[in-house]
């Protein structure tokens, strides 16, 4: 700066005038007109568009295939990868350029709802005639402060698969899938030992997202709560966690899980079952369409159990549906939606590809009941459980956060017992710093 | 490349210190014209670079959410930086990242000299080799040893198999250790054409006769590359280091996609850190604090480093 001249100094000067204006003028462009344009018929040609992560691809491909070609309107979908989806909608909602219709895996919900991300839809939902069935689970991430703001967009389920064909190799009644922990390690066991690279079991190891839904329903059928209603406390270290990872650390210990499992970050985690090498697996329902499709063996399903096997729980995870903050096509975005939630879509383009309704008075449709393993996952949602908490995918989805960090030092650490009560600290600080 | 010329120029005779200080043309009567000529890149740097820094800058005094208003916050965000294990640990992790891989990329850039530097048959076969996978983007790069490096699916588990190496798979992102190996074995793969080229060029400008000097005067292998390869090559190496230091500081796509931080957040480079701050947890004035330490650490440090880089040429 010291060597400016004279006229490099009132340059300089107007150079930073200038950048100071464009600054301005960027935090400045806040306050758009949410109104939108209500128009007698809302479904006047409009062109929406909608974002939704790449874990819903084809099933929300359909709705909106669907929509488009019985309808005027017209909405363009964008896929983006699960893994970019935080970042995207961030990057947009700073920028203002978030799309009409914006869906949310159910866990990042409720933080959405907090930052502003959604319009109120508290009115529209209520006054549907089929509001009370509305899966109640999704409603409540999706409301804060007594508004409703987004709609069930995709429901799933999580329990656990097996494989049938390899249940008879090993000697296994394939009618009788594992009641409880200790059946699971012993069947495990049996499957594993067919060699050929076959696993009885499979875990995911490097992946926070797989281990809430695949673990903590095993302690919620015990009985815990894992998170508060509130999601301001925390209860992992507890006997039935102890009893979980005593489980998978034995089938990660003993091999009876692909080498591979350690470094699993989600990605490629149904691969290897529907490959037919692996006996058992606790994922969740968006993987039975595949599962029908293909033909070369036959696979069941059982609800996740608490580690006696009392009792069965399951995590319902899945999408909500909201209208952006700052659409100013409100009435069209919520004719789309609207659609999405009537019988016919419901019917015919959910259920009838092996998805669960999101409506409770739809579990018993022609499709879901004809097939006994789809009737199982739809009946297991009345034990389904959505954990909230303002920051949960910072805590539990996030790679570099404290319950993966929990998960893989009590599989792969010498210490169970203190990985947990570790995990227990660094977790609930994190609740308390979100306030 | 710039050294080359340096090195050149010193060997001029100094010009007289008593002599005037050129004109600088009719252009520096007339400075409006001057403005006129830098005005594009002046306009694009404006809105490109310092309106931005700007709104970093400012972003770090706030708590800054998504669609809200920011709420100014003092120095609370640079205050938390001082108790944000991550960020901490990140930093040494990102210092010990940078201070191995610029060891081995120069160790491994030697060799690779001096295969392709001799005129035997293949060299331009070896050179071509070398430079190929810098023209691959970092983050394909990455993909593509994400899924080599993987246990069933990966090429290099099967071929370690192959050829008897090993019975089981290696698990080449599974320990911290594996880990960094692996990372470090992806960047040294990526980026040593470029070393080897520039490091061929600093050493083909060396002139010739220097050589044959010194043969005549009976000076060993040892000598010639301690008083001639050396200090000739010292403007080179000046240059490389700055660039493989501020490159490795910044490093951050080869970690995102090859090994998301893990395992156990021993990867988390500073740039991964306060990238997850802004886009996992959504504290963007947080993240904006930490980036404008970065920003003057590395102004800091590239200073320090183009002074030694000045004194050596002197």
């Amino acid at each position: 700066m010291a060597h400016l001249k004279g006229e490099d100094t009132a340059m300089f000067t107007r150079v930073v005038a200038l950048a100071g204006t464009l600054v301005l003028t960027l935090t400045a462009c806040g306050g758009s007109d949410n109104s939108g344009t209500a128009s007698t018929n809302p479904d006047d040609g409009t062109q929406l568009t909608m974002w939704v992560r790449s874990a819903t691809d084809q099933f929300s491909q359909r709705l909106v295939d669907a929509y488009n070609q019985s309808h005027k309107n017209k909405v363009a979908l964008t896929i983006i990868p699960n893994d970019n989806y935080l970042t995207k909608v961030g990057a947009a909602a700073g920028s203002r350029s978030l799309p009409d219709i914006l869906a949310s895996d159910v866990v990042y919900t409720p933080n959405y709802t907090k930052q502003g991300l959604f319009q109120d839809l508290t009115g529209d939902v209520k006054g549907l005639p089929y509001y009370s069935s509305i899966a109640k689970s999704h409603l409540d991430v999706a409301s804060y402060q007594d508004k409703i703001y987004a709609v069930p967009h995709k429901l799933d389920s999580s329990v656990l698969f097996y494989n049938k064909n390899l249940f008879k190799q090993a000697g296994l009644d394939p009618e009788k899938p594992p009641k409880n922990f200790d059946e699971i390690l012993a069947y495990a066991r049996k499957i594993t030992a067919l060699g050929n690279g076959i696993t009885g079991w499979d875990l995911a190891g490097s992946c926070g997202g797989c281990n809430v839904y695949t673990l903590f329903p095993y302690a919620w059928a015990d009985g815990k709560e894992v998170l508060s209603a509130d999601g301001k406390k925390v209860d992992i270290n507890n006997d039935s966690f102890k009893a979980i990872f005593k489980l998978y650390k034995q089938t990660s210990d003993e091999n009876l899980v692909d080498s591979s499992d350690k470094t699993q970050d989600g990605a490629t985690w149904p691969a290897n079952f529907l490959a037919g090498k692996v006996g058992m697996l606790a994922l969740g329902s968006p993987i039975v369409g595949d599962l029908l499709k293909q033909t070369a063996f036959e696979w069941g399903v059982t609800p996740l159990m608490s580690p006696d096997g009392a009792k069965t729980a399951t995590f319902t995870g899945g999408d909500v549906a909201g209208i952006a903050a700052t659409s100013q096509h409100k009435a069209q975005a919520w004719d789309f939606l609207k659609w999405t939630l009537e019988e016919s879509s419901q019917v015919e383009i959910i259920a009838k590809n092996g998805d669960l309704p999101g409506r409770t008075d739809l579990g018993g449709n022609k499709y879901t009941a004809a097939d006994p393993r789809t009737k199982i996952i739809a009946e297991g949602l009345k034990n389904g459980h959505t954990p909230f908490a303002l920051p949960f995918g910072d805590l539990f989805n996030n790679p570099n956060g404290p319950w993966l960090e929990t998960v893989r030092a009590a599989l792969y650490g010498p210490d169970i017992n203190k990985a947990l009560a570790d995990g227990q600290a660094k977790i609930q600080a994190g609740l308390d710093a979100a306030g | 490349m710039s050294p080359v010329t340096l090195t050149r120029v010193e060997t001029g005779a100094p010009a007289p210190a008593a002599a005037p200080r050129p004109s600088r043309g009719p252009a520096a009567r007339r400075p409006l014209t001057g403005w006129l000529f830098v005005a594009p890149t002046a306009l694009i740097v404006a809105a490109l670079f310092l309106a931005p820094l700007g709104v970093l800058i400012y972003m770090s005094f706030t708590d800054w959410p998504l669609l809200a208003d920011p709420t100014l916050n003092g120095l609370d965000n640079y205050r938390a930086i001082a108790n944000d294990d991550m960020f901490l640990e990140a930093i040494t992790f990102t210092l010990v990242y940078t201070a191995i891989t610029t060891v081995v990329l120069f160790a491994v850039a030697f060799v690779l000299v001096a295969i392709s530097n001799s005129y035997r048959r293949g060299t331009r076969f070896y050179r071509t080799a070398f430079f190929l996978p810098y023209v691959v983007g970092v983050a394909a790069a990455s993909t593509m040893w994400w899924v080599d490096a993987h246990d069933q699916l990966g090429v290099f588990n099967q071929v370690l198999r192959g050829v008897g190496l090993i019975e089981a798979p290696v698990g080449f992102l599974e320990t911290p250790g594996k880990a960094l190996f692996t990372v470090i074995a992806l960047v040294v793969w990526k980026f040593i054409g470029f070393q080897v080229i520039v490091l061929l060029v600093g050493l083909q400008s060396i002139p010739e006769e220097l050589y044959e000097a010194a043969r005549v005067d009976g000076a060993s292998a040892w000598q010639r590359l301690r008083y001639i390869t050396i200090p000739g090559l010292k403007p080179t190496l000046a240059l490389l280091t700055v660039l493989s230091v501020t490159g490795s500081l910044l490093a951050f796509d080869q970690f995102y996609v090859l090994t998301h931080g893990g395992p156990d957040n021993s990867t988390v480079t500073v740039v991964l850190a306060l990238y997850n701050k802004a886009f996992q947890s959504f504290r963007l004035g947080d993240a904006a604090a930490e980036a404008v330490v970065l920003l003057v650490a590395l102004v800091l440090l590239n200073v320090i480093q183009l002074r030694l880089l000045r004194n050596r040429e002197n």
